[in-house]
């Protein structure tokens, strides 16, 4: 969010490695000519992933310079899109989603866990660098509630234990398998299915001739 | 009831492959090379016909949507663009869509792209389902190396392509303005309308923008026919639809049902009921949390579907049912959501801007009853000077939870302030 | 041509309007903050909401386009209420700093909160705070009154096309700004002073020197380039206290430079207020009547031809046509105006104008440089250029420096043999021209203050007539002189050039550094090399103690543009005249009325005595000073001198945008601009704060 980059200490220079350049130019392709600047936020991506998860102004500025963009546009842009961190995070970014669905079903909980836990509070980072804790709004897994995201992993059905799990697997270097973390597999009622009984599950519903009345497959 | 025969998202649930193998066995990409063969006049018309009304929480006619596009393709491109910024509260089916039924996605754009008359799609998919995307791309690659979209996509001679751009962490970019904004490299900030995206859209061209679902039953639409959609749900009110169930229910689920479906058996066949029961049930936001709340006694009989919901001054939105018991703190649920809309406010124009702070504000002390009785009236009062008067749809999606709130939970409201007055007068005693 | 209804009455406008220009124009005021004419439409502020029939909700009148039928309503309890309401949240976060805020007098916010606002807050919350920015010396903010109207950020990008301003962060904590701070590097930031509808951004000069109801206003005009833009001169008691711009359509549209706005505080300091004569080495107060009878005494029994004049870059027309007809009193054939040397062609007025006009400029469809950087020779005019560039289908080649003038260029080169190749039609850019309908060419005196500017004028005279810029049958004239001296042309349309064997600058200082000329009077010329004046005996009349001051013999007392009633004529030509706002410092006076009294004193007193007479003096030179106001469409004809152009590349006169004239050396504000240009600020790093 509009972290002034005065307040972080910055880098003095960024430039995209000759593989980053590459799928920078792919990404520019994705484009019409002359529309390159669509490219600016998965570009902006780009820079954060390879600079340790964080945006330091030279990155705005070389993504500027890519693009053909007043640097202003591209600073705009990097504040406005909350997934930018305009200020180094830890090696595991963690994100409590704390949003109304994810409340009624016990994220105070995860985020009190992960509080405790990582010993920091919301926004911050833990002294060895090693967890950033965020709360953030919804990120569409409500019917799996309460969640949170580490790096690019969702993880689901979350408790006060399977988050303390979770967060001691990090710790130990390891990867907590992601998703649901009550034992179902994904959006369906976890006490049995309540559809796609007379067909497989994943299987055709349609029959040959289509329509209403075609035929279970 | 639904039979699973007329479900059209059948990997919903991700148990089966949702690569290009698993859905082609599942009858994706049957026969599109007929389907594109229709043309794009009967595509529109046969979409119309089916009374398809889109899916992202607005409800209009998709079918008419497209027939606002130009009917000649001028020197201006088309753009199809597909709004996979699924962020709305409670709502996650497009997800569901992009991770375990890709192809439903890819071959839906090619035919509704036939159907506005574009070579290309973009699909705006928010920046934290960065598993989803993959699995996408990874789909779009399948479908190129089949040759099943591309330079000449099903051997249909339509040149097609399909391109997947990754957001960054903005609701707004759901609006489908700040989402053509966003994707061509700004801030997601709304446009004024007029013009409207089917004139001046993608990169000043004609554009139609649809939601995930709604092109994903597109093929299924053309395959089965029109009649067959329009034959399941209500009258305006047709075909299928994927509901979310979350929050206090015994199984939070996503399933798939008939457009119209009553409220509580959605909740009682699917999701396992209310916890503790349906008695216990406090209150159930129906659309996702941009419509307002429902109280029990509307709960027992509202059906779902757009119309219905309209009637008792909600609406179906996104079909994210987000159900509430006896134990939930009304007020803070949705003061919650105030501060959700505060923080996605873009900033654009005024009454969103200042409005969405200063009804959070106001739910906070709500909360705690720190605020006079005569401020509740105020409260709705701001509500109003926000709703209507902003250049998009926040500003209302921020003031309808709130009058949801006072207009069934009032007595609730007042309750608070003056507990919390008498107990003020108790201490100073 | 779509009816509509508005309030009632039914109204036929031109198509393309919008709702707001609609009402507007039968009289109905809209309120509105984030709408300006010269902008883009941003449509946020929401205060000019609207009631539409058969729409389903209010619609924002400024960016909605009049259609047929629609039927408006603007003064309905419905639309007093949307007001209303988007007053408040306007405010809910606007500081009550009114008693100690700038646009305290001038606040379209404070206005309208009177005639649309609650008369109580209603909001119990606190208020928000934003971190103010440091935009450089010229503009003071105070951003947590910004209302986010977006002005100043649509100013910059669009107009002065320095995209450096933005709104960064989002909703609620969404904060104008350039996100890394540094100076705008624009010439025209200034504005965004006017634009900005609050006190957020205010004159940092300026800052709690006065309200706008203490201020006396006068009309007036600026000297400080040749774009003489009109500006309005605010002064209190003896002081100007600031210059803001005068809408013109034709000149300078709402917008003025940096330089005409702030160098103002130059008007205070440096000032000749008396009399001095050279006594023994050193200047020493004197009288009037001290100053005259040192001219007089030393002028006794020199020889005409022995006398010469020079006119500096701001002398009034007034001033120069006393001067000129006191030289020919005197016999002297050595007048010049031209300080630069440039070889301008008296003998033909199209020759030396701007004769597409600048409002012209925005038919134009290709546009060619010659020796010129508009940008900081004629910033305003620069801006024109920019706004033909934004509507599309203009190209712009230069033959001079590379340089950002805030709009694509394609350069050709920085040599004369360019020219040459154009003339003869054999640069790839003939083509361009060859296609236009509407080409237009910019001479600078950056190719015509040098030897051969005669030869590149001649060759440029033959690009114009090639690719057939200048037409009879429209009236199209794409042939332009841009000047940098407010005084040139004026001059120029005297005659205050060398006579019959007279002198041109060059040729002074030559004969007066080897004795051949022994009295030299510069009429406010600063801009020539006054170490080879040699032994002569300079006058120098003007307002600063500039350069010709400090080598005069006798120096008298001028007045500065802001005190006097004086004409000037801008480089397209166009007759304008200032007002005196504040009377000249101590005993300074008007300069035409400083060479009639020097007639007196000389015997040869001049053939007028008051302002009347002095301006029907200039109709009876050169009839164009009759029409005040209008550009008088000047014949073709012949002009330069073909000839040999020089390798050398063109460099523009202008090396320091804020010190062009002594009144702007003496402004310590154009001072601090100038420090900050000459060290390019590198931009603030993290690290180094």
């Amino acid at each position: 969010m509009s972290t002034t980059p005065d307040a972080v200490e910055q880098p003095d220079s960024f430039a995209f490695t000759g593989e980053n350049l590459e799928k920078a130019k792919a990404i520019i392709a994705n484009y019409p000519p002359d529309r390159q600047a669509s490219a600016v936020m998965p570009l902006l991506d780009l820079a954060q992933r390879q600079h340790d998860g964080w945006l330091p102004r030279a990155a705005m500025d070389h993504v500027a310079e890519v693009l053909e963009m007043p640097p202003i546009r591209v600073y705009e842009v990097a504040t406005f899109y909350t997934m930018y961190n305009l200020a180094p995070v830890g090696r595991h970014h963690v994100r409590v989603c704390t949003n109304l669905p994810c409340w009624l079903r016990g994220s105070d909980d995860v985020v009190d866990t992960c509080r405790r836990s990582l010993d920091v509070d919301l926004g911050a980072t833990t002294e060895d660098g090693m967890f950033t804790l965020d709360e953030v709004e919804c990120m569409g897994a409500c019917v799996n509630a309460p969640m949170m995201q580490v790096g690019d992993d969702y993880y689901e059905d979350l408790d006060a234990a399977s988050t303390e799990s979770i967060l001691a697997k990090l710790r130990a270097g390891q990867t907590p398998t992601p998703g649901p973390q009550n034992g179902r597999r994904g959006c369906e009622p976890v006490g049995g299915l309540t559809t796609l009984t007379e067909i497989k599950a994943g299987g055709k519903s349609r029959g040959k001739g289509g329509g209403k009345s075609g035929g279970t497959a | 009831m639904l039979r699973d025969q007329d479900r059209i998202f059948t990997n919903i649930y991700g148990f089966a492959d949702a690569g290009l193998k698993g859905a082609r066995a599942r009858g994706d990409w049957d026969g599109t090379k007929a389907l594109i063969a229709k043309g794009r006049e009967q595509i529109v018309e046969e979409v119309k016909a089916s009374e398809l009304r889109g899916r992202g929480g607005a409800g209009f006619s998709t079918g008419m949507k497209w027939s606002f596009m130009p009917k000649e393709v001028g020197p201006r491109p088309h753009y199809l663009v597909i709004n996979a910024d699924e962020g709305e509260p409670g709502t996650c089916k497009d997800r569901e869509i992009l991770r375990h039924e890709p192809h439903k996605l890819i071959e839906g754009a090619l035919l509704s792209a036939v159907g506005i008359g574009a070579h290309a799609a973009y699909c705006y998919v928010r920046g934290e389902f960065y598993r989803e995307t993959e699995v996408l791309e990874r789909a779009v690659d399948e479908a190129y190396d089949a040759g099943l979209i591309g330079a000449d996509a099903c051997g249909s001679g339509w040149a097609f392509d399909f391109y997947v751009h990754r957001g960054a962490g903005a609701y707004i970019c759901g609006e489908e303005s700040a989402l053509i904004e966003s994707l061509e490299g700004r801030k997601g900030q709304p446009r004024l309308k007029p013009p409207f995206p089917a004139n001046v859209g993608l990169y000043g061209c004609p554009s139609t923008v649809n939601n995930v679902e709604s092109i994903a039953v597109v093929p299924e639409i053309l395959r089965r026919g029109a009649a067959w959609f329009a034959g399941l749900g209500r009258p305006r009110n047709t075909g299928v639809k994927l509901f979310n169930i979350s929050g206090h229910v015994e199984q939070p689920c996503t399933v798939e049902e008939e457009m119209g479906i009553p409220l509580r058996e959605l909740i009682e066949k699917h999701a396992g009921g209310v916890r503790g029961g349906w008695d216990n049930l406090q209150a159930v936001i129906p659309g996702g949390s941009s419509v307002p709340v429902l109280p029990k006694s509307i709960c027992d009989s509202v059906r779902m579907d757009f119309d219905s919901l309209h009637e008792v001054k909600s609406g179906l939105g996104t079909a994210a049912v987000i159900v509430m018991d006896r134990s939930t703190d009304v007020v803070r649920a949705i003061a919650r959501l105030s501060k959700f809309y505060k923080h996605e406010s873009c900033g654009q124009c005024t009454p969103c801007r200042e409005g969405t702070g200063w009804m959070w504000r106001m739910m906070e002390r709500m909360v705690e009853g720190r605020a006079g009785v005569e401020e509740i009236d105020l409260l709705d009062e701001v509500t109003r000077q926000v709703e209507g008067h902003t250049i998009c749809a926040l500003g209302d999606a921020a003031a309808w939870p709130i009058q949801g709130l006072i207009r069934h939970f009032r007595p609730e409201l007042e309750r608070r302030i003056v507990e919390r007055q008498v107990a003020g007068e108790g201490k100073a005693a | 041509m779509p009816k509509l209804t508005i309030d009632g009455r039914e109204v036929e406008v031109e198509p393309g309007l919008t709702v707001l220009q609609a009402c507007e124009q039968v009289g109905i005021e809209i309120p509105r903050f984030c709408y300006h004419e010269r902008l883009s439409i941003a449509g946020n502020c929401r205060m000019c909401l609207v009631d539409m029939e058969r729409a389903p909700k209010p619609v924002a009148s400024c960016a909605m386009p009049v259609g047929e039928g629609m039927v408006i309503h603007t003064n309905t309890e419905k639309v007093r209420k949307m007001r209303k309401g988007v007053m408040e949240f306007l405010l809910i976060n606007h500081p009550l700093d009114c008693p100690i805020c700038d646009q305290g007098g001038e606040c379209d916010l404070q206005d309208q909160a009177m005639a649309y606002g609650f008369d109580r807050g209603r909001f119990q919350e606190n208020k928000r705070a934003v971190e103010d920015k440091d935009l450089g010396p010229l503009i003071a903010t105070e951003m947590t009154r910004c209302i986010h109207c977006t002005r100043c950020i649509r100013f910059a990008t669009e107009v002065a096309g320095v995209p450096e301003l933005g709104a960064t962060g989002r909703g609620e904590a969404m904060e104008v700004g350039t996100y890394v701070e540094h100076a705008l590097t624009s010439e025209l930031s200034g504005n965004m002073i006017d634009l900005c509808p609050v006190g957020a951004l205010t004159s940092k000069p300026y800052a709690f020197a006065a309200r706008p109801w203490e201020l006396h206003k006068t009309q007036s005009i600026d000297v400080l380039d040749a774009v003489g833009s009109n500006v309005r001169v605010d002064a209190r008691g003896p002081e100007v206290l600031r210059v803001l711009p005068r809408l013109n359509e034709e000149v300078n549209e709402e917008w003025i430079s940096d330089k005409t706005r702030f160098a103002c505080d130059g008007l205070k300091r440096r000032r000749l207020d008396r009399a001095y004569v050279r006594r023994d080495g050193r200047l020493v107060e004197a009288t009037w009547q001290e100053a005259f009878a040192a001219i007089a005494e030393r002028l006794d029994g020199v020889a005409g031809p022995r006398i010469a004049a020079i006119a500096g870059d701001l002398a009034d027309c007034e001033a120069m046509v006393a001067l000129k007809d006191l030289m020919a009193a005197l016999g002297s054939p050595h007048v010049d105006c031209r300080q630069d040397g440039a070889k301008l062609d008296p003998g033909n007025r199209a020759g030396y104008l701007f004769n597409t006009t600048i409002a012209g400029i925005e038919q134009a469809d290709v546009c060619l440089l010659v020796g010129t950087n508009p940008r900081i020779e004629a910033a305003v005019l620069n801006s024109r250029l920019r706004k033909r560039f934004v509507m599309g289908g203009f190209t712009v080649g230069v033959i001079g420096e590379a340089a950002d003038l805030t709009y694509r260029t394609e350069i050709l080169g920085n040599d004369p043999a360019v020219i040459e190749q154009l003339a003869a039609g054999k640069h790839p850019f003939a083509e361009r021209l060859q296609a236009a309908h509407w080409p237009m060419v910019i001479v600078g005196m950056g190719a015509l203050a040098r030897p051969d500017g005669a030869a590149v004028l001649a060759a440029c005279r033959t690009i114009a007539e090639r690719f057939e810029m200048v037409r009879e049958a429209d009236g199209w004239n794409g042939f332009n002189v841009l000047h940098t001296a407010a005084a040139r042309v004026g001059g120029l349309d005297l005659g205050l050039v060398p006579g019959e064997g007279g002198r041109d600058v060059a040729g002074i200082l030559d004969g007066a550094a080897k004795g051949e000329v022994e009295v030299v009077y510069l009429l406010g010329a600063d801009e020539i090399d006054t170490g080879g004046l040699g032994g002569a005996f300079v006058i120098y009349q003007g307002h600063h103690g500039d350069a010709g001051a400090s080598r005069a013999d006798v120096i008298l007392p001028g007045a500065a543009y802001t005190e006097k009633n004086a004409t000037y004529v801008n480089t397209e030509g166009r007759v304008q005249r200032t007002a005196r706002a504040v009377f000249p410092p101590g005993q300074g006076r008007e300069d035409w009325t400083v060479l009639r009294a020097l007639s007196d004193a000389l015997g040869r007193p001049l053939p007028y005595d008051n302002l009347g007479q002095v301006r029907d003096r200039l109709t009876e030179v050169n009839p164009v000073f009759a029409a005040v106001g209008d550009v008088v469409p000047a014949p073709w004809g012949p002009f330069g001198a073909a000839g040999k152009m020089e390798a050398a590349p063109f460099a523009s006169p202008v090396a320091d945008f804020y010190g062009t004239d002594p009144i702007s050396r003496a402004s310590p504000t154009m001072a601090e601009c100038s420090a900050l240009c000459a060290a390019p600020q590198d931009r603030k790093t993290g690290t180094d704060g």
